[in-house]
């Protein structure tokens, strides 16, 4: 403890004191606090914008549905790929020798090709068609499985590189207005998985996999964990940010809908996503985290840190917060 | 109808039980006239000393306009103007208090106010802080609208990244809900009750005393005077 006790020679105070009432202090702080917040909300109210749904997601923008749902079949969504906590498809993020990610395992198991295409499918009842697509698809070895999605979902990786490029997308899929149904020109053998999407677009349609990824294990059920990691692997949810400022690169999760004051206190944590080297880092979050982790530390040991703790005593502030003070000693 | 109670025996006087223990190091600790005081040292006198209790005023309409939110259920807010008010005056009181802290925070920096033996008010202050943020952020993904879909789904690859995600599940309401209501708030209302009574313990750190006043009251020392005003500086020294 030597190492840590400060040279330090402050002592009791023992000069005089003034009446002061303590409990009427702290009625009144509330009171005007509670006045500012009424003011406040009186004034800007607060957000509440409706969360979307698989079922809006997969009206307004059935391609970017379809295309999600074939990447989670194939096994190369988001999800899919992530790793710990949700499944074994990656190694997630590490810094140096340091995996807390890879360390901890897989906590809340996600298989999307179960989970999200070939479950919630077969709650479909009455459907000869895809009741026989699904039988072919279950039947099948896994490498065949894999390259009939992969031929499925490779027109819609093919059009969003054309897009991100600026280049003019390939015709391979299409979108009929009237109906919102989507064709797709598969780039080889898709076997059931067409059937498969188009029995899955509807049923989105209809509510029914907002349903199934929610009753997966007991009727009351309060984890969205699936449905929401399935719409975060599309676009609808990125749309809304983007036209709401709520993107990594604007600042991200410390904002809030509308003009909303968010969480301005997450600013250095939002900071560094938007400096190098983490802004163009694969491990981005455990470095920002852990950079994090030790200011907080140095925050909480600030008393203990050789300079840091004597800054107040150079930058003389103090003078100016006790200048009363100052003032009747220096005139005593 | 009447009973006369008998003698108590005539024993050796117990041991002190372990209650008795703890109310006598506690009076010893905060004696009541240190606990609730009815004064306050001179040099508190700044427009920056009033961000504690501002801090301190805002949990509590926090915790208040919460606890009504938290009396009609989650979803209420989101179907009623009176429910919407009141979140409105969460989100706000919630606004203030982070506002009042930082401010408080930065105040107590340039005071130096780890100072003479208060390195333990501090440390609970910045403890506060850091729980504080949690606590937040488990109400916005709690909200059960677009903000909590954005921010739980961006939240959580900072959260994985490190781990926490394991068991700290951003995109789980139950789960976030109940760290929001309860855990979280029962941390920040101990570690500021222990913040305020380290505070009242140890009383506001004195100022840093002037270089120039030091000089003058050493070289009076030195020519064997006491050249301290005693009720003016206080004895405080950096």
């Amino acid at each position: 403890m030597s190492l840590l006790r400060l040279k330090d020679d402050t002592q009791p105070w023992k000069g005089r004191y003034y009446p002061y009432d303590l409990v009427k202090e702290l009625c009144i702080a509330v009171g005007v606090i509670a006045l500012l917040a009424l003011l406040l909300t009186v004034l800007f109210s607060s957000p509440d914008d409706k969360p979307s749904t698989i079922a809006q997601w997969s009206r307004q923008l059935p391609q970017n549905f379809v295309g999600t749902a074939a990447s989670q079949l194939a096994g190369t969504s988001g999800t899919a790929t992530y790793g710990p906590p949700y499944n074994h498809n990656g190694t997630g993020q590490e810094a140096w020798i340091i995996k807390p990610q890879k360390w901890l395992g897989v906590s809340h198991p996600i298989d999307t090709e179960r989970d999200f295409v070939v479950g919630p499918l077969e709650t479909v009842p009455n459907d000869p068609a895809l009741t026989a697509a699904l039988a072919q698809y279950k039947a099948a070895p896994e490498k065949q499985k894999k390259e009939w999605a992969e031929a499925y979902a490779k027109p819609f990786a093919e059009i969003a590189e054309a897009e991100e490029a600026g280049k003019k997308p390939p015709a391979t899929v299409s979108v009929e207005e009237a109906t919102g149904t989507v064709t797709v020109t598969p780039s080889g053998d898709a076997g059931p998985v067409p059937v498969m999407m188009n029995s899955l677009l509807a049923l989105a349609k209809s509510g029914g996999v907002d349903g199934s990824l929610l009753t997966s294990k007991q009727f009351f059920q309060t984890d969205y964990t699936k449905p929401l990691l399935f719409m975060a692997d599309g676009g609808l949810l990125e749309e809304r940010a983007k036209a709401q400022h709520l993107l990594g690169e604007q600042w991200g999760m410390m904002n809030e809908t509308g003009s909303y004051p968010g969480q301005p206190w997450l600013w250095l944590y939002a900071l560094w996503y938007q400096v190098e080297p983490f802004k163009s880092s694969e491990n981005a979050d455990i470095l920002v985290m852990m950079v994090m982790g030790v200011l907080s530390l140095a925050f909480i040991c600030i008393p203990f840190i050789p300079g840091i703790n004597r800054i107040p005593r150079k930058i003389p502030i103090y003078k100016l917060i006790w200048k009363e003070h100052y003032r009747d000693v220096t005139s005593s | 109808m009447s009973s006369v109670a008998p003698d108590p025996p005539a024993t050796q006087a117990p041991e002190k039980s372990w209650t008795v223990k703890v109310r006598e190091a506690g009076v010893e600790a905060l004696p009541p006239e240190k606990l609730l005081p009815d004064g306050q040292p001179t040099y508190v006198a700044s427009w920056i000393y009033m961000f504690g209790v501002a801090s301190i005023a805002s949990l509590i309409v926090i915790i208040t306009s919460g606890s009504i939110l938290a009396l009609k259920g989650p979803a209420w807010w989101h179907y009623t103007g009176v429910g919407h008010f009141f979140n409105s005056v969460h989100l706000w009181s919630v606004e203030l208090f982070f506002f009042a802290m930082v401010v408080h925070l930065w105040g107590k920096y340039w005071m130096a106010a780890w100072r003479g033996g208060r390195s333990r008010v501090w440390v609970t202050g910045a403890i506060t802080f850091l729980v504080a943020v949690p606590a937040a952020l488990t109400g916005y993904v709690s909200q059960q609208n677009f903000d909590a879909q954005w921010i739980s789904t961006q939240a959580k690859d900072g959260l994985n990244s490190v781990g926490v995600g394991a068991f700290f599940n951003v995109t789980n309401f139950g789960q976030m809900y109940s760290y929001h209501v309860l855990l979280l708030p029962i941390a920040v209302v101990g570690l500021v009750s222990a913040h305020v009574l380290l505070v009242r313990k140890h009383g506001v750190v004195p100022p840093f005393k002037l270089e120039r006043r030091k000089a003058a009251l050493a070289t009076a020392a030195s020519a064997g005077h006491d050249g301290s005003p005693a009720g003016t500086d206080g004895g405080a020294q950096s």
